[in-house]
């Protein structure tokens, strides 16, 4: 190996990079070649300089926190599209059922739109709180008084809501048990008519839903999911008054 | 879940890399804030692109990403630093001859030798960063950089022997 291959591979020789051959070509050269070994001690020692002096940044802390929290963000993939696309498809759901329901009316058959089991133990519950002397747990008009009385009973805190200047006054709250779950029972009057509000967490994934209403037994039952939570009304008032309750629960709800 | 176990299996193999993320990033940028930026950008790249990871070691797959993400984000911003001639005919004569031990001796100082790496070409400072500061293999290099082997080498050649070069100067002006 003459100078001029040594120059050219001297830095393969200091990375040990080179194989077997041109290493033992090199060193037999650096014996034999002051100059050489000269290129070659320099080398060395602007490696020695590098690698002894503190020359590495290091990650300012705030950066570390930065990263993690982007990272948090980035991981929870809502992208719009989806959402819209979530969206829509609940619209189309709702229609569908609409439609089944419109379809199902004309043709005089009840319509099984909504969860027939639970639809049953909703009005269960309702028709036991009226027979047995269990209406409410707390008796109060004052949904300040109701609200704060689910606490610790309850692993979320149920929307109580004031409908006495319309009509609706509050008896009170109840707990009760549906969906295989503890729930609040809100417990509302009208005229004579007790309507039975039943609410309670909805599943993660469930978007805000239209209001869907089912007859059964001379008793209307409107369900509906708003702002993460299931809502359940029942009572035998007429199904327009039960309506009319229905929409000024929403309105404040939201 | 499939996201949070991404995550955290994130956490676990990439997130410890930062220092040398920041590090190259730092040294190409050669200002603080900019580094974080690419630092940033790398990380969210990284993990979008972490299923398709399929190695062992992330470290230099993350170190290719940093080096991509700033040349992105400098030519999206038209940094001209892509531009920054080659003078390889205008450096000063090597310095070879010129006693090592002396140069040891005479202390050069730490700043010294950090002003002489920021002021290489960038193609020639990344190369030399990643060997000596990151310690990565010629192989690893050569992927990060995609360029071939024998550049990795060439290119730490003229690196070194510009450093020296330019040491070599400081140290006459000063005595």
């Amino acid at each position: 190996m003459n100078c001029h291959e040594v120059h050219n591979l001297i830095d393969g020789y200091i990375d040990d990079e080179l194989d077997l051959v041109s290493n033992l070509d090199i060193e037999q050269h650096l014996q034999t070649c002051p100059a050489c070994e000269r290129l070659y001690h320099n080398r060395q020692a602007l490696r020695t300089l590098v690698h002894t002096s503190p020359l590495s940044y290091k990650a300012p802390a705030h950066l570390r926190k930065h990263v993690r929290s982007s990272l948090l963000k980035a991981s929870q993939p809502r992208p719009p599209l989806r959402k819209t696309a979530f969206v829509l498809l609940g619209v189309a759901a709702v229609l569908l059922i609409g439609l089944i329901t419109t379809w199902s009316i004309l043709k005089n058959v009840s319509a099984p739109s909504v969860d027939e089991s639970l639809t049953q133990a909703v009005l269960a519950s309702h028709i036991r709180s009226l027979m047995v002397n269990h209406l409410v747990d707390v008796r109060s008009t004052d949904q300040h008084t109701v609200k704060p009385w689910f606490d610790g009973k309850l692993d979320y805190s149920p929307v109580v809501v004031d409908l006495t200047q319309q009509g609706y006054p509050l008896v009170g709250g109840r707990l009760d048990y549906l969906d295989n779950r503890p729930v609040a029972a809100l417990v509302y009057q009208h005229e004579t008519h007790v309507i039975n509000l039943f609410t309670w967490p909805a599943a993660s994934t469930s978007a805000d839903s239209q209001v869907t209403t089912v007859t059964r037994q001379g008793y209307h039952i409107m369900t509906w999911t708003q702002a993460g939570m299931v809502y359940w009304a029942v009572s035998d008032i007429e199904e327009d008054k039960l309506q009319t309750f229905v929409q000024l629960l929403r309105q404040q709800i939201s | 879940m499939r996201n949070h176990n991404k995550i955290r299996c994130f956490e676990q193999s990439v997130l410890p890399h930062l220092n040398a993320a920041y590090n190259l990033a730092r040294w190409l940028t050669r200002n603080d804030l900019d580094a974080e930026d690419v630092v940033q950008e790398s990380y969210l790249r990284a993990f979008k692109f972490f299923e398709g990871f399929r190695g062992t070691d992330s470290r230099p797959w993350l170190l290719a990403i940093v080096r991509n993400t700033y040349y992105t984000m400098m030519q999206q911003h038209r940094v001209s630093e892509l531009e920054t001639p080659f003078d390889e005919e205008l450096h000063s004569p090597e310095l070879d001859n010129c006693d090592p031990e002396a140069m040891l001796l005479q202390s050069i100082s730490t700043r010294m030798l950090h002003d002489a790496m920021e002021e290489l070409p960038l193609e020639y400072r990344e190369v030399f960063v990643l060997r000596e500061l990151e310690g990565l293999s010629y192989k690893e290099i050569a992927t990060i950089a995609a360029i071939p082997l024998g550049t990795v080498m060439s290119r730490l050649a003229r690196a070194r022997k510009r450093l020296q070069s330019s040491l070599s100067q400081h140290m006459s002006k000063e005595s």
